[in-house]
This record gives structure tokens, C-alpha cells and sequence, in this order.
């Protein structure tokens, strides 16, 4: 039998796209599938998926966990774990649309949660690091069942196909958003199973990813020294365990950590003229050498309340962005965003290693 | 003759066509190998004297000479090797210790050579050095836990002292004394031309070296020799040798007659007395007492500048380096069982401690499992000989590598093994001023800086071929190696895959 993804290393190519609205306005998410359909090529059935904030407005304030099981019995096993940590407020089935390109589907399920405020007193932890850590508990742990998404108002759906036809399946045009993100995989052998497809989250953040970084054993080793597991081997997932790490663990800003996973070369720090920015630039740089990213990648990074677009510092992907009114458009090619947006403005490439950051309105998600 | 008698290993052939009798070989040979016989206008050799340093055959200008081992064998015995018999006589002749020197020559496994390096096809780009950036810089040193920032949110750029390099290679000690002051004058100039470091060992700097501070390590070692106030000022950091990979659980020894003039006056100990460093530390007998003269150091040096640790790779070294880590050292150095040495018992030489690329991997493994493997700098050396062993080592999980032999081997050493002789040919390894005279520091220096450029390029080459553009991505990137002809259990220890997994 062929081994699953996390079991073995698979390079991937890929296509990603992103819409925003700065507003906070609501979209469905056909046109994000739209996207995606003159980028096929860049995808070969292999997977697809999408994250989508501001989607469950009236659960806001629980996380909400997606999950694949094996079976039934992993579900209910499964279920004995989360009750003894969460107070489920809803579980049900993640409702899907029967679609032929779409096969071999796991069982999908969706929680609305809260942690039990006697678990956190007891293990002295704040809210977000104990969800945290029970994901990576179940993933790691329980070998029939994953969880792949768990944030607050927002979610990931994902599966091994077409991205388009993964929006399909998943009802996306059901579901309302202020942020969408896409991904279509082009994975060198298969993955064996839906875990592996794109975006990888952990709670709010979630990343779409094209490229195969070379830096990934040093970025693997260095974050897994912080609890981390990474269960998957792909670039994906390391990189969202990164951004996870220098966001809530080591507060920093987003700006801040582009500058360390896409840090600028020494030589253009030593050409800064402004001193305060060259000293940050170095110490970012010295201190957290180890999450430096290297090789081929642009990423569009989620979270609530907004995104950011990356490329390497190369930029040995392609990555373009462009605008509309109070939108943002992002993607691997200028095609997918003309289809999103045909008057689409100020289409640009970003610099490699120029972090494109869009945040909403204060308030509005 | 007769009992004693071992017969030379090296014969000297001259080749009496092309030989003119200049006598060149004669003035060249410290060990007074060759001699002129002027009644037959011929020049006559002693090959019982000969060490292989192969300094004649260099020097003739007709190149009527070259060394060969001789064929003069005993029985041939699989059990009984020559060498080993040739010692027992040695020893039942004279009732002492074997000495010798470089690191250890015997056929243990290299693992250096049963690695192999990744390039990147099809799936990412391989990157050409020549047109884009590739990056070597490196820093050594402490790096925080957790970012601080002000009432502003900007953060506290406040670090810990930290060497910077240019490339993650480092000349290792080698002290004055047991090495030569025009060899470390090349060190010297060659470290701060290239943006690297080198290291005093523990024989004190000479004052003519003062002003390359910047670029030079002092070593803090058992004996003391040389330390106070203004030599731990005067260095850009301070390491406390507690080990070295040649003799790893032994002091050293430096005989009265090799303390002389300068060498007397920059170890701060009398003319004519032996240098005696003891096995341990007399103040360090646990890791507690480590710390105390780990913050000593620091008290001394206001904290400004980062300590090393080095210790000997042997065979508990992840648990001693992680205390080591706990020590408050800032760096940690890890010197393998083929260190070289200017000296050491023959059998410690050969048979104390363990490889450093199988340290090196357990360090790192144990220092992230502790979580603190970014509390402290990890440095290798023993022996790395090119760079391709950098790149191996770094992609392990080293931050840098120490050189020293290969250093020497830039300098003009022919790997004879006989420093503990002090008559160096080559001017490296003696104290005799018309010895010394024969290395040109300028020329020396040069050649240290040609040897750390090429394996420069080789470096990016290597790195751009894995589509890596600056080191610190490749530091601890094992996925970057494979193993060819290991066991389970040694691609276990080195945490690779093997070739074709």
C-alpha cells in the first residue's frame, strides 16, 4: 500500500487565490470558484480547497471545528475527547452536494465549541493555546481523525480534487464571507487522503501555499521545538505553524514576521538609511534565523479581520494583486482575478518579500 | 643496533643523474637527514631520521629526490600489525608513553563520507550564485526566548553578545607555542581580512597581536596560561577549553625547553619550565562549577562578550552539552576523536572519544528536545577537511565549524605527524628561529584566505544546488542528507534518511 501524506514528503505546484473586502462586505463563494477554473492547469485533481471568513456570524464566539473521520466509531471515540474538554453548543454533519469528480469521501463533521472553563483554570492556559493544543492532540494522536479547521467565524473546506469542483461539493455558494482564500494542488504523487489538501489552519489562521520551499527541515526542526507537530511534512503546514508562533506566541506584527520568514538580504538591511529600521531588521534577523523561508513561495495568509499576500524573497512564484472599489484581489495568475473582477485596478506583482497585508475595517467581522 | 633496531620507514631516493650536490636538502632537514660527503663530492642520506615532510623534495631544484616507504616489512599478520609490533619494541626499549601528533590516523569510519548532499530538479529551482544573492553570514551566540516590546509595541532589540561571521568557519585554537609566531600571524591576518576568527588556544596572545582583538578568541584552558585582565578585554570571546577531540580527558604538556623568550612571556610562566595544564579544571570538578566560571568570565568581560564552551566529543556528550546549555555558556564547541594536536599519547590519540558527526547530531537533537537549542551556538571542528564537510555539518545541525589542520595544511604542513618534536621543516610547529623564518606570514595569510574563499564558493555552490540562499536555512536541514552504506541504527543517531528513501 502506498503510504498517506505525513508518512511521506510530497513537492507540490500549485495555484492559490484570494479575495477580500475591506469593507467587511459579504460574498458568496462562486466567484472565488470561478477563479480557479482558468488556473485548472496548475491543479491536477489531486486537491483543492478554500477558507472563508466571517461565514458563521451566529457562532462568532465559538470555534468551530471541521472534521474528517474514518468512520462512524472514530467519530463517536472521538466525540468521548472532545466532550471531556468542549462544551458543544452544535454537531452536525458539514452538508455536501453529491458530485461525481468528488469521491472517496471521508466522514465530515462540524462542531461549534467552547473550551470548559474548569480545563483552562486547571491547566493554567489562555483559551486560544488550548484549543490549539487539543488540535494537535487529536491529529496527532488519533490516527481515524483530523481536524482541519478550528477557528472562530471563519472555516476551511477542503478534499482531494479539482478546486472547483471542491467548492461544488462543499455548498461554498451557501456560504457568506468577507475573506476567501483558494488553493489548487498539483502534488507529485498522491496524497491518499483529504488531510493532505490545502489550506492547512490552526484555529483563525489558515494558509494557501504554492512552491516548495528548501528550507523546511530547519523551519520543521526549529518550530517543533515549541509543541508544534508537524504530522503532514508540508510546507503548508509549517509555514502556518510559524506564523502561529510569531503572532500569538512572540506577539509580533505581521510586517514583522514577513520580515522573518522572507527576510531581507543583509545587504539591502545595510542600506537602510533609517536606523531604528535597519537595528529591527538585523535583530529579526539574527534572532529568529531559523524561520527563515527560502525557495519558491507565495502564500496568502487568513485570519480574522484580514489577509496578507508573500512571495519569497526571490519571488520565484508568481503572485499578482490587483483592486476594485473595497476589494482586493490575489492571485498565482492575472486570469483567475479578471475572471473575479473584470475592471480590476492597480494590477500589480509585488517584490519578492514584499508582504501585502490588508486588514478590514475595525468593528466590521 | 640489533635488538632495537626498527628500521626506518621511509627511504630516501635520490637520483644521482639529476642530483647536483647543492646541499640544499642538507640545510633544509632539521632532522639532519641528509649530509655532503665532500671526499666523493656526493650527498649521502640517513633515512632513520626522515619524518615524510617531504620539505626536500620540495626544495630541490633538480627534483632529484622523493620518499617512499620503505619495503623493508616484517611478516606479514593481520592481528599483528607492523606498527603495532614496531611499538611494543619502542616501548620495551625505552619503558615510555607513545606520543605523536595530528589527529588520529587509523581507518575508522569517516561519516563524512557516507553522506550525500540534495539538489533541487523539476519541483524548485536550483539558484546560481553567481546571479543572485547567497548568503553566509552567520551569527554565534545567545538568542532570546521571547520578544519584549515597548509600551509602543516596538520591540526591544536587546541581544545577547554575538560573534559575527561572515561564513560559518573559524580557525580553532592552536596556541603560541605549540605553533609558531609567523603561524599565527597568517591566522591572525588571514581571521580579520576574511571576517572570521581565530583562536589563541591556550598559550596567551603575544602583544604583537593586540590589535587583531576583533577577530580573535582567547582561550581560557586549565593550566591559565597567559590569562588576565586586559587578554580577556582584548578578545571578541572567551572560550574555556575543558576538552580537546586529540586527547580527550588529558591536560598537556609543553617541555621547559619550548618555553622560551616570547613564548615564556606571553604564557606568563618562567624560561625553561615545563607548561603543565592538568587534566581537568582544578576549579571545575561538576557542571555547577562550570557556571561559576562561565559567570566569572562574564563578570570579568562585563558581560559583553559571549562565552564558548569546548569540550571533547565522548560518549555521554548530548547530556554534557545540554548541561553545558544550562551552564549559561553562549556557545558550544565540540571537538571530534580526529582532532588534531601538536601532541598527545599516541593511545588516547587513537582511541578516546567518539566521531563528531555522530556527536554533532546527538547534541542537536538533545539541545531541541530540550527545547534550548536556541539558547546556545553549536560549533564542530575535528576534523573538518573541506567544504563539503561544512555544508554536512551545518545541515546536521552545526552553526559553524572550527578548522585547523586543514589551516596548517594552507600554511605548507605535509601531515608528518611529528610536531611534538619541534622541528617543523615548515616553520609551523617549532619555536626555532631559523624554522620559523622559512613560513612568510604575508604568503601564509594569503593562502588562508585563497583556501576560505574557495570553500566560500563551493559553499554557495553547493547551497544554490539545494536551492537554499543563506545558510541559516540549511542549519539543522537534514532532509538535505542522505546516508550511503549505514545501519539502522547510525542513520537513527545522524536523524537522515538513506540514499533512495
Amino acid at each position: 500500500m502506498n503510504r498517506i501524506e505525513g508518512q511521506v514528503r510530497i513537492p507540490s505546484g500549485c495555484a492559490i487565490a484570494a479575495v477580500i473586502s475591506k469593507n467587511g462586505s459579504k460574498m458568496t463563494g462562486e466567484k472565488i470558484i470561478d477563479s480557479m477554473k482558468p488556473m485548472h492547469d496548475r491543479s491536477n485533481g489531486l486537491g483543492g480547497g478554500f477558507a472563508a471568513y466571517g461565514i458563521y456570524p451566529e457562532y462568532r464566539d465559538f470555534y468551530a471545528l471541521h472534521m474528517f473521520f474514518n468512520d462512524r466509531a472514530s467519530r463517536k471515540n472521538c466525540e468521548v475527547f472532545l466532550k471531556e474538554r468542549f462544551e458543544i453548543v452544535k454537531s452536525e454533519i458539514l452538508p455536501t452536494r453529491k458530485n461525481p469528480a468528488i469521491t472517496d469521501e471521508p466522514v465530515i463533521w462540524r462542531y461549534f465549541v467552547a473550551p470548559l472553563r474548569s480545563m483552562l483554570v486547571n491547566l493554567q492556559l489562555d483559551e486560544k493555546e488550548y484549543v490549539a493544543r487539543s488540535v494537535m492532540k487529536i491529529n496527532t494522536e488519533m490516527p481515524d481523525a483530523y481536524v482541519f479547521s478550528s477557528g472562530k467565524n471563519m472555516g476551511t473546506f477542503k478534499a482531494v480534487g479539482f478546486p472547483e469542483d471542491v467548492g461544488v461539493f462543499y455548498r461554498l455558494d451557501e456560504y457568506e464571507g468577507y475573506s476567501w482564500t483558494a488553493h489548487g494542488r498539483y502534488p507529485t504523487n498522491t496524497p491518499g487522503w483529504w488531510g493532505g489538501a490545502h489550506p492547512f489552519t490552526l484555529l483563525d489562521y489558515s494558509i494557501v501555499h504554492n512552491g516548495e520551499i528548501s528550507s523546511y527541515d530547519a523551519n520543521r526542526r526549529f518550530i517543533e521545538m515549541f509543541g508544534y507537530k508537524c504530522t503532514l511534512q508540508t510546507d503548508t503546514e509549517v509555514i502556518t505553524y510559524i506564523m502561529d508562533y510569531l503572532l500569538r506566541i512572540q506577539k509580533l506584527s505581521l510586517q514583522e514576521a514577513a520580515s522573518v520568514i522572507a527576510a531581507p538580504f543583509w545587504s539591502t538591511i545595510a542600506a537602510k538609511t533609517n536606523e531604528a529600521e535597519k537595528e529591527k531588521l538585523k535583530y529579526l534577523r539574527t534572532v529568529f534565523s531559523s524561520l527563515l523561508i527560502t525557495g519558491p513561495f507565495s502564500i496568502v495568509f487568513g485570519f480574522n479581520g484580514g489577509l496578507m499576500a508573500l512571495n519569497d524573497r526571490l519571488k520565484l512564484r508568481s503572485m499578482v494583486v490587483g483592486e476594485k472599489n473595497d476589494r482586493i484581489f490575489i492571485a498565482s495568475e492575472e486570469a483567475a482575478i479578471r475572471v473575479m473582477e473584470p475592471n480590476v485596478e492597480n494590477m500589480y506583482a509585488p517584490a519578492g518579500g514584499e508582504a501585502v497585508i490588508v486588514k478590514i475595517k475595525d468593528g466590521v467581522y | 643496533m640489533g635488538i632495537e633496531l626498527i628500521y626506518p620507514d621511509f627511504e630516501v631516493i635520490r637520483n644521482e643523474n639529476r642530483c647536483i650536490s647543492c646541499r640544499v636538502c642538507e640545510r633544509q632537514c632539521a632532522n639532519e637527514v641528509h649530509s655532503y660527503d665532500a671526499e666523493r663530492n656526493r650527498m649521502l642520506a640517513d633515512e632513520s631520521r626522515c619524518v615524510d615532510c617531504q620539505r626536500c623534495v620540495a626544495l630541490c631544484p633538480t627534483r632529484a629526490l622523493k620518499i617512499v616507504r620503505s619495503d623493508c616489512r616484517l611478516r606479514e599478520n593481520a592481528n599483528w600489525q607492523e606498527d603495532t609490533i614496531k611499538e611494543v619494541y619502542k616501548q620495551a626499549d625505552s619503558g615510555g608513553v607513545l606520543l605523536s601528533s595530528m589527529g588520529n590516523p587509523k581507518p575508522m569510519p569517516v561519516y563524512w563520507d557516507k553522506i550525500l548532499i540534495n539538489a533541487s530538479q523539476v519541483t524548485n529551482p536550483s539558484i546560481d550564485p553567481l546571479r543572485e544573492p547567497m548568503e553566509t553570514r552567520t551569527f554565534l551566540g545567545k538568542k532570546p526566548g521571547q520578544i519584549e516590546k515597548d509600551e509602543n509595541g516596538e520591540i526591544l532589540c536587546k541581544l545577547e553578545p554575538q560573534l559575527e561571521l561572515s561564513m560559518p568557519v573559524m580557525f580553532s585554537a592552536m596556541s603560541y607555542g605549540s605553533i609558531s609566531y609567523n603561524a599565527h600571524k597568517s591566522l591572525a591576518t588571514a581571521a580579520k581580512e576574511l571576517g572570521i576568527y581565530y583562536n589563541t588556544g591556550e598559550g596567551g596572545l603575544h602583544e604583537d597581536f593586540y590589535h587583531y582583538g576583533k577577530n580573535t578568541i582567547v582561550q581560557v584552558a586549565s593550566g591559565r596560561f597567559g590569562v588576565y585582565k586586559e587578554y580577556l578585554e582584548i578578545g571578541a570571546a572567551v572560550e574555556i577549553k575543558m576538552g580537546q577531540g586529540a586527547k580527550p580527558g588529558i591536560g598537556g604538556h609543553l617541555p621547559g625547553a619550548k618555553i622560551v623568550g616570547d613564548v615564556s612571556r606571553t604564557r606568563m610562566i618562567p624560561e625553561g619550565s615545563d607548561a603543565i595544564s592538568p587534566a581537568p579544571h582544578h576549579d571545575i570538578y561538576s557542571i555547577e562549577d562550570l557556571r561559576q566560571l562561565v559567570y566569572s568570565l562574564k563578570e570579568a568581560t562585563e558581560y559583553k562578550k559571549p562565552i564558548i564552551v569546548k569540550v571533547a566529543a565522548v560518549h555521554n556528550i548530548a547530556a554534557i552539552a545540554s548541561g553545558i546549555a544550562r551552564s549559561g555558556a553562549d556557545i558550544i564547541a565540540i571537538d571530534g576523536f580526529r582532532g588534531g594536536t601538536g601532541a598527545a599519547p599516541t593511545r588516547i590519540r587513537d582511541h578516546v572519544g567518539i566521531p563528531i558527526e555522530l556527536a554533532l547530531a546527538s547534541v542537536d537533537k538533545r539541545l531541541r528536545d530540550e527545547g534550548s537549542r536556541n539558547r546556545v551556538s553549536l560549533v564542530v571542528g575535528g576534523s573538518i577537511r573541506s567544504s563539503a564537510d561544512v555544508v554536512k555539518a551545518i545541515a546536521l545541525g552545526a552553526d559553524a565549524c572550527y578548522i585547523a589542520t586543514a589551516a596548517l595544511l594552507a600554511l605548507g604542513c605535509h601531515l608528518c605527524r611529528t610536531c611534538q618534536t619541534g622541528k617543523c621543516n615548515w616553520g609551523i610547529a617549532t619555536q626555532r628561529p631559523e624554522l620559523v623564518k622559512r613560513l612568510n606570514p604575508e604568503i601564509g595569510c594569503e593562502r588562508l584566505i585563497n583556501l576560505m574563499n574557495a570553500w566560500r564558493h563551493e559553499i554557495k555552490e553547493l547551497m544554490g544546488g539545494m536551492g537554499i540562499n543563506s545558510i541559516e536555512a540549511l542549519r539543522g536541514n537534514r532532509l538535505m542528507l542522505r546516508g550511503i552504506g549505514l545501519t539502522d541504527k547510525e542513520l537513527e543517531i545522524l536523524g537522515i534518511s538513506h540514499a533512495g528513501e
